[in-house]
């Protein structure tokens, strides 16, 4: 399957969950994606004023795994340690819209041309919906890491945004994948042991507990609103069907009825649309801004954990000093290395600080913008609902 | 009961039919030999009327009906064919007992029955007068029983008399008394005419038993008298049916009987032993007994308590036994007369009092008849069998339409009579219909009074009922609503009991308001009841709910869970649209078992709708071998209407279903919808106490109650959906079965018709070969067989035809209701939705602020 994305889709998709500062130095957008089978292909759009560019304005072809990698050299990288690190956009997934495609035509000898032709384009909305979900979270990414202070400078964000060959990233092996699997193993384990260091600053031990809960809540509020959006559009879908059926009924009934039915039949049809913009307005308001916080707040954790683990590192460089001091031997190394340690800790709290109180902020700012937006979009719908059953009440009352 | 059973229980049809033909050949001038059957017959009937009668033996008295309840329907059931023969036999040993019942029940009304007395006094003065009037007047009821019975066993009972009576020495006087009183029926005016002839026949009838005769006659003028005032119209149709069924016997003189001659000519017999007196006296005023036995109708049509018929009998009785007893053949013919009257007190008992006095009068003829005159009653027994059945029948038409008066006392009886005289009772819807127009006319005034009760009764009653109630205030005065569904007993003899509320204006029911506790099973009899009446005929009987055992044992287990609420809420709602969709058929509202189900207090257990008992077996036999005969019937339809219609509701019935399973998975999907919000919504609560911005954890909470208030929403939206647009298709589907079911009868008639006629085409040819065969012996009965089937062929096309009309008018009401119906409910449902938006409009406008507070 093939699609393409056209330019005028992209205008109002920007900074949806996100409130990015505009800095018009660096500009980046995904004007354009093409669908082939499983591999997106993601036209990535930069304007800048910035002279590390060779030129203002440019495009380059990228995939999916390409995002990847350059979300995992940012968070390898040292020196980013203190920052949170915006999460990798989700692998993209069109297996739910093409397996509903999929039992559509198992079932297309149940359901009248009409119906078919209906639910099929269903489908295909929501296939596109997808896409350009995905899209949309890839492209967030970019403007994500072009907005911070830091990594906008990174050479390698540079890289994937200049480079106008493919990538070409490797993809990871069967090792490699085990060894990620394995490094996040560890990392659970650890974090399990240096959570029972004690925390020597309040802000991070109310940080951590804050975002240690909240994520498990948002997680689940964020499970929850995925099944509600995908019943709502349920309902939505069942009144297609009762709609394409009331207007076969209408068709074969000869009586008065039959206009009052054919009526009935039209307005399911568009309280069918309305319900499907409900349905997919609370999709892309709620459950993407939630979904998405859930991983940001995971950026935050892993923040913490190296900040965690830095500390960890201090406190055993404290114990290695106190022990080359009670054997009189090698003190200067380990000095020096305390002294790293916790210089590197320092910088990271400092840093992990400022981080956590602009993303807080962040946090806050989109919740407040996408909530608005969903109040008044279920306002809108349900105005629209009104105006048509309303309608169609007095519709049939006067027949 | 021993006997009862015996006699239900009749030797193979045409031996005992030929028995009692060659009895009732004795009859007019000699004296049977054998008289054993007609006697045990006699004895039978009689006896337990002796000893029932004696107050002294309530508990026989009251068992007695039950038993016999019970009993004749399983043996109509096992011997379908003799049906008819049994049904006489059956009901005779059943009457007396029921009269002594009965009479029991009258003495304490004695004084009731006093008082109306009086205004038959003039009625007994003219007795004298008016004997051949009345038997003019109960000629053509009878005959009209016959021609509108559409049975086809009845007929082929008489014909077997006919045949055997072509046999008989008495041909002549056979054949000529039913010509004559053919003409004699078809100007009632006119009897005096067509007496003459009459007496020349029965010159050999026995000479003095005016008196006895009289009372023969006015015990089915009484009897006459009641069924009048249910068919004002049936009194002129026998004329139609005579005048169509005349032509061939009059031509063919020579021919035997049909059936309805047969049966005149035992009027006729009886008419002339009564020699001049009637010709005389005829003058008299026939106007004004039709006037009293009318006068008779409007008064229990008001008072509703008709003890007018009964006392009628009483009267007649005591004044007739008095005067003749002294004369032997008068206590044959009052023996006669007894029989008859016993008929005809079955009838009148289904009114509810009476009859008694009646009762009490022959139990003391019995006696002495029994004694003296052996040979001759039980002659004349055997003969009055024969009579019997058709009077019998027409008792028993009578019974049923009298039962229509809104009738509460003997409801065992009524239940036999309804299983018995289904067919019989075939004219009574028109006579109902008739009714109805009388009806109606209090009804429209009453429109404003009965508004104002619905006003009333909106107190009590849930949102759905509203609608309903809007319904009534349309055009009808009948306002029911069931309430209060109750679990009674425990385990799995378990069972829901509601409460029937019923709010009336109409005159024939007793009271305005009244209230009946009915078990689900009662619904499903009532509905048995009234297909067996009405489908036939071609209307569309409402059905109720189905029996749902999965809804049901969830009940019975006793979880008090919201699925097992939800479904006896839907039950109930969908049992009061059915009640309301029977009293809004002007037809079914006239019906009896209508009004005893909103009316009486207790209602004797359906037993027939169980699904597993033997009735549920029986009616799963008879729906495979219907789904077969429809298969292999082919009915080239000759009316265009028709077919479309059928394929139109084949169509409509296809599409609703879909349309169910559709608002079915809809309401589901809403549910689902509904919980996944509540979920949400504690979810979203979690996030925002653990929300560390104060502004924005209070909008996460307050996000929390939108979304829950969203839940209630989409809950009622469920719920909505479920009652008023999924529980309306499901309500239509059901209709549409019985607008099926109303096409298969009309195919049904036509068959009948179709099959009549190739039988008649069948007996023309016979004759033809026995024509050229030249066997002249045979040949009469060939004949015979012709103008019989004929004869046959002719009512059936009316049968035809008047099934045709009647599902043709029935769909166009079917048509009219659904369209208001739909319309109604639609805008119902879309409003309940359109209020649902308005307040999501409401809870989100409130929510907007507190997400702008967020800072």
């Amino acid at each position: 399957m093939t699609t393409a994305l056209g330019e005028s889709d992209k205008e109002k998709t920007r900074s949806v969950s996100v409130d990015l500062n505009n800095d018009t130095a660096l500009i980046i957008d995904i004007p354009d994606a093409l669908c082939e089978r499983d591999k997106v292909k993601f036209t990535v759009h930069t304007k800048t004023t910035l002279s590390s560019f060779q030129k203002p304005d440019f495009s380059v072809p990228r995939q999916h795994e390409d995002f990847i990698w350059l979300h995992d050299t940012l968070v390898e990288t040292e020196e980013y340690a203190g920052l949170i690190i915006p999460p990798a956009p989700p692998k993209p997934d069109f297996e739910s819209p093409r397996e509903k495609m999929h039992k559509l035509g198992e079932g297309e000898a149940t359901m009248t041309k009409e119906e078919y032709t209906k639910m099929k384009q269903e489908l295909e909305a929501e296939y596109l919906a997808v896409f350009k979900k995905t899209v949309q979270v890839h492209e967030v990414f970019l403007q994500r890491l072009s907005s911070h202070p830091i990594l906008s400078k990174d050479r390698n964000f540079h890289i994937f945004l200049e480079y106008d060959q493919d990538l070409t990233v490797r993809r990871k092996n069967a090792k490699e994948m085990f060894g990620g699997f394995f490094k996040n193993m560890v990392k659970t384990a650890d974090e399990v042991i240096i959570s029972g260091i004690k925390e020597v600053d309040d802000f991070f031990e109310q940080e951590k507990t804050f975002l240690l809960d909240y994520y498990s809540k948002i997680k689940d509020s964020t499970i929850k609103a995925e099944k509600m959006t995908r019943s709502h559009k349920n309902v939505a879908d069942d009144y297609i069907h009762i709609s394409a059926t009331l207007s076969s009924i209408s068709a074969d009934d000869s009586t008065a009825i039959k206009k009052h039915f054919e009526k009935l039949a039209d307005l399911f049809e568009k309280l069918r649309k309305v319900e499907g913009r409900v349905a997919s307005d609370q999709e892309l308001k709620l459950t993407e801004l939630l979904r998405y916080y859930m991983r940001d707040i995971q950026a935050a954790k892993d923040l913490l954990y190296r900040r965690a683990r830095a500390l960890a590192d201090y406190e055993n460089s404290n114990k290695a000093l106190d022990k080359a001091r009670l054997k009189s031997r090698d003190i200067p190394q380990a000095e020096e290395q305390q002294q790293l340690c916790l210089q590197k800790f320092d910088k990271l709290s400092e840093s992990g600080k400022r981080e956590l109180t602009s993303f807080k902020g962040r946090r806050v700012v989109a919740f407040r913008k996408n909530l608005i937006e969903m109040a008044e979009l279920e306002i809108k719908h349900a105005k629209n609902n009104v105006a048509l059953l309303q309608g169609c009440i007095d519709l049939v009352k006067t027949h | 009961m021993a006997t009862s059973s015996e006699r239900t229980s009749p030797p193979p049809f045409p031996d005992s039919e030929d028995q009692d033909l060659a009895e009732c050949e004795g009859v007019g001038d000699r004296v049977s030999d054998e008289d054993g059957d007609g006697e045990d017959l006699f004895l039978s009937a009689s006896g337990p009327t002796m000893s029932d009668m004696d107050p002294a033996l309530p508990t026989t008295m009251t068992n007695a009906p039950i038993e016999v309840l019970f009993e004749p329907p399983l043996d109509l059931m096992s011997s379908p064919i003799p049906e008819t023969e049994t049904k006489p036999a059956a009901a005779a040993p059943v009457k007396p007992l029921v009269e002594a019942v009965v009479e029991t029940v009258a003495e304490p009304v004695a004084e009731l029955v006093e008082e109306p007395l009086d205004e038959f006094d003039d009625l007994v003065d003219l007795s004298t007068d008016v004997p051949s009037v009345q038997a003019t007047a109960a000629e053509s009821p009878l005959v009209e029983a016959e021609a509108e019975t559409p049975s086809e066993e009845a007929c082929e009972d008489f014909v077997d008399l006919s045949e055997s009576d072509s046999d008989s020495s008495q041909e002549e006087t056979l054949l000529e008394a039913p010509a004559d009183s053919a003409a004699a029926s078809s100007d009632p005016q006119d009897v005096s005419t067509a007496l003459p002839p009459g007496d020349v026949a029965t010159g050999s009838a026995a000479d003095e038993q005016p008196g006895a005769l009289l009372e023969v006659d006015i015990g089915q003028a009484s009897g006459n008298g009641e069924k009048q005032p249910l068919s004002d119209d049936l009194f002129f149709d026998p004329l139609a049916n005579l005048a169509d069924a005349g032509p061939p016997p009059t031509a063919a003189v020579k021919q035997p009987a049909p059936p309805q001659q047969q049966q005149q000519q035992h009027q006729l017999q009886q008419l002339q032993q009564q020699q001049q007196p009637p010709l005389d006296l005829f003058e008299d005023d026939p106007n004004d007994l039709f006037g009293e036995s009318r006068h008779a109708k409007s008064a229990k049509q008001q008072q509703q308590q008709p003890p007018q018929p009964s006392s009628l009998f009483g009267e007649v009785d005591e004044d007739i036994f008095g005067e003749p007893l002294g004369a032997p053949a008068a206590k044959k013919a009052g023996n006669m007369a007894s029989r008859e009257q016993r008929e005809t007190t079955v009838g009148t008992k289904t009114s509810g009092l009476g009859g008694g006095g009646g009762g009490a009068g022959f139990g003391d003829v019995g006696g002495p008849l029994n004694n003296n005159y052996e040979k001759e009653p039980a002659d004349i027994f055997s003969e009055e069998a024969v009579t019997i059945a058709p009077t019998a029948a027409k008792a028993a038409a009578a019974a049923s339409s009298s039962r229509t008066n809104g009738v509460h006392g003997a409801s065992e009886e009524g239940d036999i009579f309804a299983e018995a005289t289904v067919e019989l009772s075939l004219d009574s819807p028109r006579a109902d219909r008739k009714k109805n127009t009388t009806a109606a006319k209090p009804s429209t005034s009453a429109t404003s009074l009965s508004s104002a009760a619905t006003d009333l009764s909106k107190t009590h009653s849930a949102s759905l009922e509203e609608l309903e109630e809007e319904e009534q205030e349309d055009n009808f005065d009948v306002n029911i609503s069931v309430t209060n569904p109750e679990k009674i007993g425990d385990g799995m003899n378990a069972y829901m009991a509601y409460k029937v509320s019923t709010q009336t204006t109409l005159a024939m029911f007793r009271t305005k308001t009244f209230t009946v506790r009915r078990r689900f099973s009662d619904f499903l009899g009532l509905y048995e009841k009234l297909t067996e009446k009405h489908a036939p005929n071609g209307f569309i009987v409402p059905p109720p709910p189905e029996k749902s055992i999965m809804g049901m044992t969830k009940v019975k287990v006793g979880k008090e869970d919201s699925s097992s609420g939800e479904f006896v809420e839907r039950r109930r709602a969908a049992l009061e649209r059915y009640l309301q969709r029977v009293v809004c058929h002007p037809s079914l509202l006239q019906d009896p078992d209508v009004r005893e189900f909103l009316e009486k207090e207790e209602l004797p257990r359906a037993v027939s709708t169980q699904a597993l008992s033997g009735a549920g077996f029986l009616k799963m036999l008879n729906k495979a071998t219907d789904a077969v005969s429809k298969m292999t019937i082919k009915m080239n339809e000759s009316d265009v209407w028709f077919e479309e219609k059928l394929q139109e509701v084949e169509a409509a019935d296809q599409q609703f279903r879909k349309l169910h399973g559709m608002v079915e998975s809809l309401v589901v999907h809403r549910k689902e919808l509904s919980l996944n919000t509540a979920c949400f919504s504690k979810s979203v609560a979690m996030l925002g106490s653990s929300e560390d911005n104060t502004a924005l954890s209070r909008a996460l909470s307050q996000l929390a109650e939108v979304e829950d208030k969203m839940e209630q929403l989409h809950q009622e939206q469920a719920s909505c959906d479920s009652f008023s647009f999924a529980e309306l298709i499901a309500d239509y589907i059901r209709l549409l079965g019985s607008v099926r079911g109303s096409f298969d009868h009309r195919m049904k008639a036509w068959q009948r018709w179709q099959d009549a006629q190739t039988m008649l085409q069948k007996k023309r040819e016979s004759e033809a070969k026995l024509l050229w065969a030249n066997k002249p012996d045979k040949l009469q009965q060939a004949k015979d067989d012709i103008a019989e089937w004929e004869a046959k062929v002719t009512q059936y096309e009316g049968d035809f035809d008047r099934v045709s009309s009647t599902v043709r008018k029935e769909v166009v009401r079917f048509e009219k209701e659904k369209v208001k119906n739909f319309k109604r409910q639609i805008i119902k449902y879309l409003e309940a939705q359109l209020k649902a938006q308005q307040q999501l409009i409401k809870y989100w406008d409130a929510f907007l602020p507190e997400a702008k507070a967020i800072a």
